[in-house]
């Protein structure tokens, strides 16, 4: 099949979605109302509650969400062909992604534009808000391991993205201090940034940097996730406006920048898909795909991360309820199509299916790296661009999305070791540096405990990862169907998403569960465990409240006839 | 004519870019320069609470501009009422 076909009816599809489901659920389920008062003008204190303009709040909502994750899930999933990643990808964004976006905006922005987590604790119970706690630290962990993992095999696999990696850095520096000072107006500002960034890109193929192969007995890959977690460390301690901010700027222009290549090369060259639409010859040790497709694509068809971003910053900047819909359900389908590039990315982008065979050779290979050489190619057959320097490109675009990820991760989680200091009157861990060391601490733990001593096998974690991901949307769509109940609406939108997610997410974790003791992995199976823990908990929480809910409302019911 | 249409759609998209630039950051940076603030407030009050403050002659002189933040400070300080005997605002 000619990937120009995919590439449309995938975007069709999500683009019918938009204008036909989303509406049905915003007008018939949500009832969203234009002139309910939202807590940006109720609480307008031009700090965190500021009323936005919808395609501003769009932009912030996207690139906040959008980042390595969807990238490297479909480039995973693939694996198993690409007819099932593709129904993955298109139909959860349509039915469960864009859902429980809108609706984790609208819930929020009906209670005081509280974060989920608070909400969990109000709607549903305490306890559930506890668990939650332990789900977003869980999360946090894994996302920060695999990433360092991801990003310390791209700089291996390709040696001239190093040069422009770390030297986005310092462009972000510079344009962080151009912009805070007010020394140019942000719109000269950014094309000089990507001017430089894209010089430095040019640059890397000429400069090529690899680690030596062991020092001190450390692989280069060790190397290399020792030093991003150093710079993790030391970026989360900077303020934001210095780094942070500038840098999460410079990967939205990316973003854009990125899918418009892509794509455009996509429509030029028409690839065709080598890759087998069902593989029927997987790698051996290929996980069977139902349920581990279901987790291994979190980002990019349901991720909970989104829900944190929705209820944390989204909604409070909610011009219009209305606008959820938009913001939510159209940021989802941007995320969507980066999976979508992607998945054409790692399954068009080779000559042969030989060739494909080979960088997919067993599970857990191939992922963003073979989106990097695939998406390369396409490039350089479309807009003609020399490969390598594709290569880089792209690699470059992986990187900063999951370096920056690294960054909010790590400040998040010394956040949380920070407020346990606090609730447990430890002193020494309520300031900020030996909070932030015990966070890299417990990364580099879970890098080298999962990964083995070079780190290299961290990617094995994903799936778990996404499981952690999905548990996290499980809990912010039942938080979403009881508000749903509560108000006597229909709730089958998002219970049968919930259902569905908790169903494969159990099953996903069993199957892992067994793996990781056939091969005596204690490590993993203990940290499947404590997920597995969890999903239940959540599973006998989700049935307890909406059985208790349902009791509640036939008593009214009887007790007013 | 249509040159100042384009720098009139130019000033706009930089009008959004910069929205889209400061949105997500807007809260933790008031939060920062808040903590920044707070510090500025306690040596500026330090010599009424009892620790000595070699500045003392000029920040005398801040006093009565700050007086107004001064209320919302201690209570996020965790005071309930005004440390201070001097002046007691609650």
């Amino acid at each position: 099949m000619n990937a120009i076909l995919l590439m449309l009816l995938g975007l069709g599809a999500m683009f019918l979605g938009y204008v036909f489901y989303s509406k049905f659920v915003a007008e018939k389920i949500f009832k969203l109302d234009p002139n309910f008062r939202t807590p940006a003008h109720e609480f307008e204190d031009g700090v965190d509650f500021v009323p936005t303009n919808k395609y501003v709040l769009w932009g912030h909502h996207f690139t906040s969400v959008a980042g390595a994750a969807p990238i490297i899930g479909p480039a995973i999933a693939v694996i198993w062909g690409w007819v099932p990643a593709f129904l993955w990808v298109v139909f959860g964004t349509i039915f469960f992604a864009g859902v429980h976006d809108a609706g984790a905006i609208w819930a929020s922005n009906r209670n005081k534009a509280r974060s989920i987590g608070a909400l969990t604790g109000d709607v549903v119970g305490k306890r559930s808000q506890s668990l939650f706690m332990i789900v977003i630290f869980l999360v946090l962990l894994m996302v920060n391991a695999v990433f360092a993992t991801a990003i310390s095999g791209l700089l291996i696999n390709f040696p001239s993205s190093v040069v422009p990696v770390w030297g986005a850095i310092f462009v972000a520096l510079i344009i962080g201090q151009f912009i805070f000072r007010k020394w140019m107006n942000l719109g000269t500002v950014s094309i000089l940034g990507v001017i430089a960034l894209y010089a430095l890109i040019y640059t890397g193929p000429s400069f090529p940097i690899t680690l030596p192969e062991t020092v001190f007995g450390v692989s280069d890959n060790a190397q290399w996730i020792i030093i991003l977690f150093l710079y993790a460390a030391i970026a989360s301690l900077l303020p934001v406006w210095m780094l942070l901010q500038p840098r999460d700027y410079i990967n939205g222009l990316q973003l854009f920048i990125g899918l418009i290549l892509v794509y455009g090369a996509v429509l030029i060259s028409g690839p065709e898909l080598v890759a087998p639409a069902f593989n029927t010859n997987t790698p051996e040790g290929t996980p069977s795909l139902v349920p581990l497709l279901f987790v291994t694509i979190a980002c990019g068809a349901i991720s909970g991360f989104h829900g944190l971003v929705a209820s944390g910053t989204t909604s409070k900047q909610l011009d219009k309820e209305t606008d959820a819909r938009f913001v939510g359900y159209f940021g989802a389908i941007g995320e969507g199509s980066l999976s979508l590039a992607t998945i054409i990315a790692a399954t068009a982008g080779f000559a042969t299916l030989a060739d494909w065979q080979a960088v997919y050779h067993s599970f857990g290979q191939g992922g963003v790296s073979a989106f990097v050489e695939g998406g390369a190619n396409i490039l350089n057959n479309g807009i003609g661009l020399d490969v390598e320097l594709s290569q880089t490109l792209l690699t470059v675009m992986a990187v900063l999305f999951a370096g920056t990820t690294m960054d909010t991760g790590l400040r998040l989680q010394r956040y949380i070791f920070q407020e346990w200091g606090n609730i447990y009157n430890i002193k020494w861990m309520e300031k900020a540096a030996p909070a932030t060391l015990l966070a890299v601490a417990s990364c580099l733990l879970l890098a080298f405990g999962a990964g083995g001593a070079d780190g290299a096998g961290g990617l094995l974690i994903w799936p778990l990862f996404g499981t952690t991901n999905q548990l996290l949307a499980g809990l912010t769509l039942l938080v979403i169907t009881t508000m749903l109940v509560k108000l006597g609406r229909p709730m089958y939108v998002t219970l049968v998403p919930l259902l569905f997610l908790l169903v494969m997410t159990i099953y996903a974790l069993l199957i892992q569960l067994m793996g990781f003791y056939q091969k005596s992995d204690w490590f993993l199976f203990g940290l499947d465990l404590v997920v597995l823990v969890a999903a239940i908990w959540i599973a006998l929480e989700a049935a307890g409240t909406l059985t208790r809910l349902r009791r509640e409302i036939r008593q009214s019911t009887q007790s007013a006839e | 004519m249509k040159i100042r249409a384009i720098v009139e759609w130019l000033k706009q998209a930089n009008e959004y870019a910069t929205n889209v630039y400061n949105a997500p950051y807007r809260s933790a940076i008031a939060r920062a320069k808040r903590d920044e603030d707070d510090l500025f407030m306690l040596l500026v009050f330090s010599e009424l609470m009892g620790v000595p403050n070699p500045a003392s002659y000029y920040t005398l002189e801040l006093q009565p501009l700050l007086l107004e933040r001064f209320h919302e400070w201690h209570l996020r300080m965790g005071m309930e009422h005004s440390p201070l005997d001097g002046f007691r605002c609650c």
